[in-house]
Formats: C-alpha cells, sequence, structure tokens
C-alpha cells in the first residue's frame, strides 16, 4: 500500500522527476507522456519497433509539426527530424544497447544466497541429519576398499594399478 | 551541425562471410580436438594396455587373487 501511495503521487506529477521531462536542445520546451504500464510502448533490441509511438499526447507544436511530416521530408530541418524521431521513440539504439552494472548486483545476490544456504544446511547438518549407515563408516571403507584391491579392480589405468602389491601402499 | 560523414558500413554479403568464418571455424575446432584425443588419449591408452598385457600372467594373477580370499568358488 505504501507504493500503490507513491506510485499513484508519481503519475500525477507525470513522471519521475528529470526522467520525465525531455527537453529539445533548441527550443527547451517539455512534453509529458505516460509511465508504464499505462503506455503501449515497450521496445528492445528484439522488438524494436513497437505499435504505439512513444509520445501520444502532442501539444501543439507537435501536432503542427506531424502535419509537416505528411508531406515532403526534404523540407524538415535536422532539429525537426531529430524532434520526429524522440516523439516516435524513446531512446536510440546507441542508448537502448547501453551497458549496465546490474550484472554486478545479479552475481551479488546469487553468491549471498549460496552462503545462506551453506549456512542453513551446516545448521542441518548439526541439529537435524541422522547418524551415518554402517556402510559409510571408516572401518567398513577400510574393508571394502582392501577388497576392491584384492580383486585387481582396475589394473591397468585406474584403482589396483596405483597400488604397489609388493610394498603394500601407494605407488609414489 | 554538419556531421563528418561516416565510412559505408557492410551491405551485402554479411551471411555468406559470416557463414565462411564459422566454416572454416569449425573445421579447425573439431580436427584440432580430434588430433589432440588422438594424440593424448588414445595414443598412451593404447601404449599403457600394451605394456600391462606384454608380460602378463593370468595364472599369478588368480593365484593373488585366490590367496586374498575374493572367490567363492576356489578358495
Amino acid at each position: 500500500m505504501l507504493s500503490r501511495a507513491a506510485w499513484s503521487v508519481v503519475l500525477r506529477r507525470g513522471g519521475l522527476g528529470t526522467r520525465g521531462k525531455h527537453s529539445l536542445e533548441d527550443s527547451g520546451k517539455t512534453w509529458t507522456r505516460k509511465m508504464p504500464p499505462y503506455t503501449n510502448y515497450h521496445a528492445q533490441r528484439s522488438y524494436p519497433m513497437p505499435d504505439e509511438p512513444f509520445c501520444t499526447e502532442l501539444n501543439a507544436e507537435q501536432r503542427a509539426l506531424k502535419e509537416k511530416e505528411k508531406g515532403s521530408w526534404t523540407q524538415l530541418s535536422h532539429a525537426e527530424k531529430v524532434a520526429l524521431y524522440r516523439l516516435q521513440f524513446h531512446e536510440t539504439f546507441a542508448e537502448m544497447n547501453r551497458r549496465s552494472n546490474e550484472w554486478k548486483t545479479v552475481m551479488g545476490c546469487v553468491f549471498f544466497f549460496f552462503g545462506f544456504t551453506g549456512l542453513l544446511i551446516w545448521w542441518q547438518r548439526v541439529y537435524m541429519f541422522p547418524e551415518k549407515p554402517i556402510t559409510l563408516t571408516d572401518e567398513w571403507r577400510a574393508k571394502q576398499l582392501q577388497r576392491i584391491l584384492d580383486m585387481k579392480a582396475n589394473p591397468v589405468q585406474g584403482l589396483a594399478s596405483r597400488w604397489d602389491y609388493e610394498k603394500k601402499q601407494w605407488k609414489k | 551541425m554538419v556531421s563528418s560523414t561516416l565510412t559505408k558500413p557492410q551491405m551485402r554479403g554479411l551471411l555468406a562471410r559470416c557463414l565462411q568464418f564459422h566454416i572454416v571455424g569449425a573445421f579447425i575446432v573439431s580436427l584440432g580436438v580430434a588430433a589432440l584425443y588422438k594424440f593424448g588419449v588414445a595414443k598412451p591408452r593404447k601404449k599403457v594396455y600394451a605394456d600391462f598385457y606384454r608380460n602378463y600372467d593370468s595364472m599369478k594373477n588368480f593365484e593373488e587373487m585366490r590367496k586374498a580370499g575374493v572367490f567363492q568358488s576356489a578358495k
């Protein structure tokens, strides 16, 4: 509910501070736009031409520019072309594809939760795990290994090839 | 506000260039991996097996195992 009150304040103000306003280089005018999710505009690298233009509420000057756009485009000045682009699209390709430092946050959170899970499992090992089965005790495992060596399991490249049968120890 | 003219980017043959790059690369990588495997894994392994079985006495091996007590049919 706190976020809903903040959200309605943001909407009434028409945008989040400077991100909601964008000024042209030569005319210093600002325009208002609707915030997501109230627009249909979403552009991404894989879908760069959304159905709706970025600015749908145009003031008089912008409507005049749109009328001029219906004529020959050679009559448009460079600033007008840029203004039309900014009406249609939120960001250029260069702006849209800019890098960010989000991966550091993501990796940090991943490692944090790895550590937290490790602590949980450590606690479980101390307080919750039952006794080891008899086959995992050290005596049983030693007898098991001796039997495997007696059977000469994998004598060419594997386990028995590392055991020195004369000296009864592992080969150096 | 005159911007300097940029060099015209490559307009044609993009797929062909990409394909050639990757076909050549795939050849080199696969042949390299095969050669590495043959000379790193297969050849040494064959040598080890040949050395093991050159002077192998199966009856002596059997006697050692029998004395160790792993058989049920030959004590």
